[in-house]
């Protein structure tokens, strides 16, 4: 990634237009019309089974929408490589955390004379340098977990998309987490991160997406839509009622 | 003297017939391995990671052929190479290249269709990565494999015993020509029959131990491995 603020990203605005994804007969996302835009990070609530992970493999384009249509930066159809992706449960490659980079900037098509540059980089800003040569998949949760944000990182993304990446980690690991997140975001990387943590969402986020059984139930600012929500769906899960 | 002191005693004076049979027992059994390797763990790949109409089929033939009988493998080649046969004119029957072929028929299955479930079980595993890393299909082959390699080698392993103890097919094709096609396990056949117990057993020891040593190596080489890749 580079230092200076990049131009606008040209992947972004991404444009859901009436998107529906089911699988057999459940429907998991229902006709969703919104848009994606550049800046601070958008972060997408809602209780389980809301449709939080599918929303963002359909915006990274991993889940086809079976009606409706993504757009990236106003490109139909066309297969986004500016993107990134970081799952709930990363899968690490059976080798060094180092070579997890790597492999990743080779699969990317950078050049190999700039690796070594790149992955001390990476490493610095997840705040893993000296665990290079470490297996990658003896390192802990939270380690593991930013590794697969450098790893993601170094496709050198204009937008990030991070599933839960907090869950289940304790508070310091969380804490280096949402470092990472305003770093890059600091940088120009548009992050768009999903979680059940409402006090994540309130620290980091721009604006808020609240899915409920696969319908968008309310967008907006993340100040408006804590202190004044305007349906009782979001209400009640801001109160911490269980919203079933 | 009993047979296992005359068995132990032919090892332990590093009898030079028994050296000759070990070694050529040795070089058929491992090119056998080398073959199954270069054709299984592609094959194993390719049936793994595509999609095809009848791979069902595939799949339960590739492991029904793991169980494939030695002496039927060794008639098919020994008609297959004899001088009527159509590749005749190699000349290969009653040579250890034609005990190489018969192995690497009967291994190759067995290390294609564990290769399969090792590659297929890994692709499940990278499946999402690799779609959101982007990864082309040459390097998703090429990091499947590698990934899978600790598996791999215990699949190679399979086919190395199953090679190393085999007898049925290399008897028919190879003949049991003394200081030619005479391995272990075809002159223990032969020892045993002609009453002479002491270097049958000691063959016996040898062989045992052959497979012992080269699974220990193994079993090293994995755990030294896994502790720095994971």
């Amino acid at each position: 990634m580079t230092e200076n603020m990049r131009p606008p990203p040209s992947d972004l605005p991404i444009a859901f237009e009436n998107v529906t994804v089911t699988e057999g007969s459940v429907t998991i996302l229902d006709r969703l019309s919104l848009t994606i835009s550049p800046g601070e990070p958008t972060f997408v609530i809602g209780p389980n089974g809301s449709g939080k992970t599918t929303f963002l493999r359909a915006a990274m384009g991993l889940v086809a929408p079976t009606e409706g249509r993504v757009t990236w930066g106003g490109r139909d159809g066309v297969s986004p490589h500016k993107l990134a992706f970081v799952f709930q449960r990363p899968v690490m490659l059976r080798r060094s955390a180092e070579s997890n980079v790597r492999f990743t900037l080779s699969a990317a098509g950078v050049p190999r004379i700039e690796h070594d540059g790149r992955v001390a980089e990476l490493f610095k800003l997840v705040g893993l340098d000296g665990l290079q040569k470490r297996s990658a998949r003896r390192l802990s949760g939270g380690e593991q977990q930013r590794l697969a944000i450098a790893r993601a990182l170094a496709r050198d993304p204009s937008v990030i998309f991070l599933d839960e990446p907090t869950a289940s980690l304790d508070p310091a690991a969380t804490k280096a987490i949402e470092d990472i997140v305003r770093t890059i975001t600091a940088r120009g990387v548009k992050a768009v991160l999903s979680t059940h943590d409402l006090g994540q969402a309130r620290r980091l986020a721009n604006d808020i997406i609240f899915l409920h059984r696969g319908r968008i139930i309310e967008t907006g600012a993340t100040s408006e839509f804590f202190e004044s929500p305007r349906s009782p769906e979001a209400r009640s899960f801001i109160e911490g009622d269980l919203l079933v | 003297m009993n047979t296992d002191a005359s068995a132990l005693q032919l090892v332990l004076a590093v009898d030079p017939t028994l050296v000759a049979i070990v070694l050529l027992s040795l070089m058929v059994s491992l090119s056998a391995v080398l073959i199954a390797a270069v054709i299984g763990i592609p094959l194993g790949a390719l049936i793994a990671l595509t999609r095809f109409p009848g791979r069902g089929m595939a799949i339960v033939a590739l492991n029904a052929l793991m169980g494939l009988p030695p002496v039927v493998v060794g008639l098919a080649v020994f008609l297959l190479l004899s001088r009527s046969g159509p590749l005749g004119s190699l000349g290969m029957l009653f040579t250890p290249q034609a005990m190489i072929v018969a192995q690497a028929i009967l291994v190759t299955p067995i290390v294609a269709a564990l290769a399969r479930q090792t590659i297929e079980d890994l692709w499940e595993e990278y499946r999402d990565e690799f779609a959101a890393m982007n990864v082309g299909p040459v390097q998703r082959i090429g990091t499947l494999i590698w990934d899978g390699r600790f598996s791999l080698v215990t699949a190679l392993l399979a086919g190395f015993g199953r090679s190393a103890a085999e007898v049925g097919a290399i008897i028919i094709v190879g003949g049991n020509i003394d200081g030619f096609t005479r391995t272990m396990t075809t002159a223990i056949a032969l020892e045993t029959s002609k009453g002479n117990l002491p270097l049958a057993v000691g063959l016996g020891i040898v062989l045992i131990a052959i497979i012992i040593a080269i699974n220990a190596l193994a079993w090293w080489a994995r755990r030294t491995g896994e502790r720095y890749a994971g």
